[in-house]
């Protein structure tokens, strides 16, 4: 076990994923001089030089695109949107192209493309800046969209992704970027279709992904307090969504609260309350209950952006009613 | 006046043309009777443009299309059969008939499609060139829009990085003067095409796309260019669609005189012209030309019709990879 921040563990994988395959590269805007937006990338252009690590112009639309095409012709490369509020620049290469080349070309192609981006809100960069939408790209078929939360899973996760032959989506939370963890020994490599107990509990499932583990995490603390006993999955990857490791966990905690930072119409977290009213209703002592981001844009001062998500005591409060 | 071709080059060339011509026509039948569905968007008008232009890349070269590519494919070499039972939407199509007319994929002849959200290829040509300069290889990339796609962002960006980047890439723009209705004149500002290509820093042509001979000279030149090592270059080539921008369009927004005018100039025509007065081409070649082609058709026809459709079981194949994560 070593100590790490998310930034590094991202960093760390990026540079294995490069010594380990001489077709993988990095482009994006700022992942080289700069060093990347977030540091993840800072002294890569030095180790592996300016043909694998690219700055591109800020052109998400083409770089996207670009890293489609490279993808057809051989390579693997790996695109850095910067944060999921720029990467609806370049939604229709993901969708129309990235998501459907496989299936509309009978199987003759296959986009081997991984995108990493940095989602969320919490650092006080108001409504343009602080979007979750991974939950919007999980709605496609045709490609996995994963949601790294521990450092672990932001070095490991990537190293995964590259040995899909299908697109890969990567979306990092931007508020756990300097949060410190253990790294384990993940050899050969993580898993990337299975969702995980991060803690055990039978009173209660916390569902969630990316940065609302953490506050989930947080909630269960308070609730031992009190002495009830909540089991925390983080779902790890949305598509394909790993049903059975949910429907394990209500099962046996007959209550679940989902949290996702999106917003609750529509929301990831809908759909995985679907899933359970499908398969497992009548396990269920409680409706399933739902903490999600407040219906507004994502304001800028911190009482109110606070106010507007998910926060530790929102969950508890949302698992005391279910408990009644 | 001496040719500057011989016979069966000239004889080739209104082959590719004349394919595409009978082809289309018959697509058009065809989705009358209710064979066809969807969108069909046809090329006739423009033959030349694909005729002149495809030989010009070689089988490892990568062509990049747009929902207008029956002629792109045809002159690619995917046979005449498979595309017609896509049109019908059977298994045995170059897409196992999931893409139809506006979809048409060729893996053995690196076609990447038939791409049909306007301008949406620019940046898959681009990442295509890439891996190839990445990777040490001297094969160019045709990437095929038409005007409309020149309005939109990511004709800039592409040609911006394909040309900051030096990337192995040919433009080839397809200027029907319509952006489906809309003239060119009424959603550019500055309407010389070229010129917006020269602003990014490569070389940029303009071409008479109604004249099959230029259209071949002028492409060669730029895929020798690109080839030994000199960037992207952009061809605009001048054209008109003959017929409707797609099965439901009434046309209300150009003149019958304009048609007409522009169908004297007809490829086709002024091509047979050019090749009768070097006393290239016979009534007979021709008749065989035609006949030999009328027969492909009909083949492709009843191939089409005969094709099995793909089972209902097979919906999800191919959405993903069928294989075991890592774990």
């Amino acid at each position: 076990m070593t100590k790490i921040t998310y930034r590094e563990a991202v960093r760390s994988g990026l540079r294995e994923a490069l010594k380990r395959d001489p077709r993988v590269f990095l482009m994006g805007e700022d992942v080289g001089k700069y060093g990347g937006t977030y540091a993840c990338s800072k002294g890569l252009l030095d180790e592996f030089g300016p043909e694998r690590i690219r700055d591109t112009p800020l052109s998400e639309s083409t770089f996207v695109g670009a890293g489609i095409g490279a993808a057809l012709g051989g390579m693997r490369p790996i695109v850095e949107v910067m944060t999921v509020n720029f990467s609806l620049l370049a939604l229709d290469q993901i969708l129309n192209n990235a998501a459907t080349l496989r299936h509309m070309s009978g199987g003759q192609f296959n986009v081997p493309l991984v995108v990493r981006m940095a989602t969320g809100a919490g650092r006080q960069v108001a409504a343009q800046h602080s979007h979750s939408l991974e939950g919007w790209y999980a709605h496609i078929p045709g490609i996995t969209v994963l949601t790294p939360a521990t450092v672990t899973d932001a070095q490991g996760m990537l190293l995964a992704a590259l040995q899909e032959p299908d697109p890969v989506f990567i979306f990092e939370h931007a508020y756990l970027y300097s949060m410190e963890g253990e790294l384990e020994e993940s050899r050969p490599a993580v898993d990337i279709s299975r969702a995980a107990v991060r803690r055990p509990g039978n009173d209660v499932s916390l569902i969630t992904f990316g940065g609302s583990l953490w506050k989930a995490l947080a909630a269960a603390t308070q609730l031992a307090q009190a002495g009830i006993e909540a089991e925390v999955l983080d779902l790890r990857v949305l598509r394909p969504l790993d049903t059975g490791t949910i429907l394990t966990s209500v099962r046996k905690t007959h209550r679940a609260v989902v949290i996702d930072e999106a917003w609750r119409t529509g929301s990831f977290a809908a759909e995985v309350a679907a899933q359970i009213m499908e398969g497992a209703f009548y396990d269920l002592d409680a409706p399933v209950a739902r903490v999600c981001s407040e219906e507004v844009p994502i304001p800028y001062p911190k009482h109110l952006e606070e106010a507007a998500l998910p926060q530790p005591d929102k969950i508890v409060k949302a698992v005391r009613r279910l408990l009644g | 006046m001496t040719p500057s071709f011989t016979r069966e080059q000239g004889l080739e060339l209104l082959r590719h043309m004349l394919r595409i011509r009978r082809f289309e026509e018959r697509t058009a039948e065809l989705y009358q009777l209710g064979k066809i569905h969807g969108f069909l968007h046809l090329y006739i008008g423009e033959e030349a443009v694909a005729a002149g232009s495809i030989p010009s890349f070689t089988n490892e070269d990568a062509i990049v299309a747009t929902y207008r590519e029956h002629g792109h494919a045809l002159v690619r070499g995917t046979s005449m059969k498979q595309l017609m039972a896509e049109l019908y939407g059977k298994a045995a199509g170059c897409a196992r008939g999931r893409g139809g007319s506006m979809h048409f994929f060729d893996a053995s002849r690196r076609f990447y499609g038939g791409l049909a959200i306007v301008a949406g290829g620019l940046p898959v040509a681009v990442g295509l060139a890439l891996a190839d300069k990445m990777q040490g290889r001297t094969r160019v990339t045709g990437c095929y829009f038409g005007d409309g796609a020149v309005a939109e962002g990511e004709f800039h960006e592409s040609l911006n990085l394909a040309a900051l980047w030096k990337l192995p890439v040919l433009f080839l723009c397809e200027n029907n003067l319509y952006a489906m209705g809309t003239a060119l004149a009424r959603h550019q500002s500055q309407p010389d095409i070229a010129a917006k290509a020269k602003a990014y820093a490569m070389g940029a042509d303009t071409v008479d796309g109604m004249d099959v001979l230029a259209v071949e000279a002028a492409t060669g030149r730029a895929v020798e260019l690109i080839r030994n090592g000199h960037g992207p270059h952009f061809l605009e080539y001048r054209t008109y669609r003959f017929r409707a921008h797609s099965m439901y369009d009434a046309e209300l927004y150009r003149t019958k005189d304009e048609v007409s005018e522009w169908k004297r100039r007809d490829p086709i025509a002024t091509f047979e012209q050019t090749l009768h007065q070097a006393r290239l081409l016979r009534d007979e070649d021709l008749q065989q030309l035609e006949a030999a082609i009328a027969t492909e058709i009909e083949d492709a026809v009843a191939f089409a019709e005969a094709a099995p459709w793909e089972p209902i079981e097979d919906l999800n194949k191919d959405v993903c990879t069928d294989v075991r994560r890592t774990t």
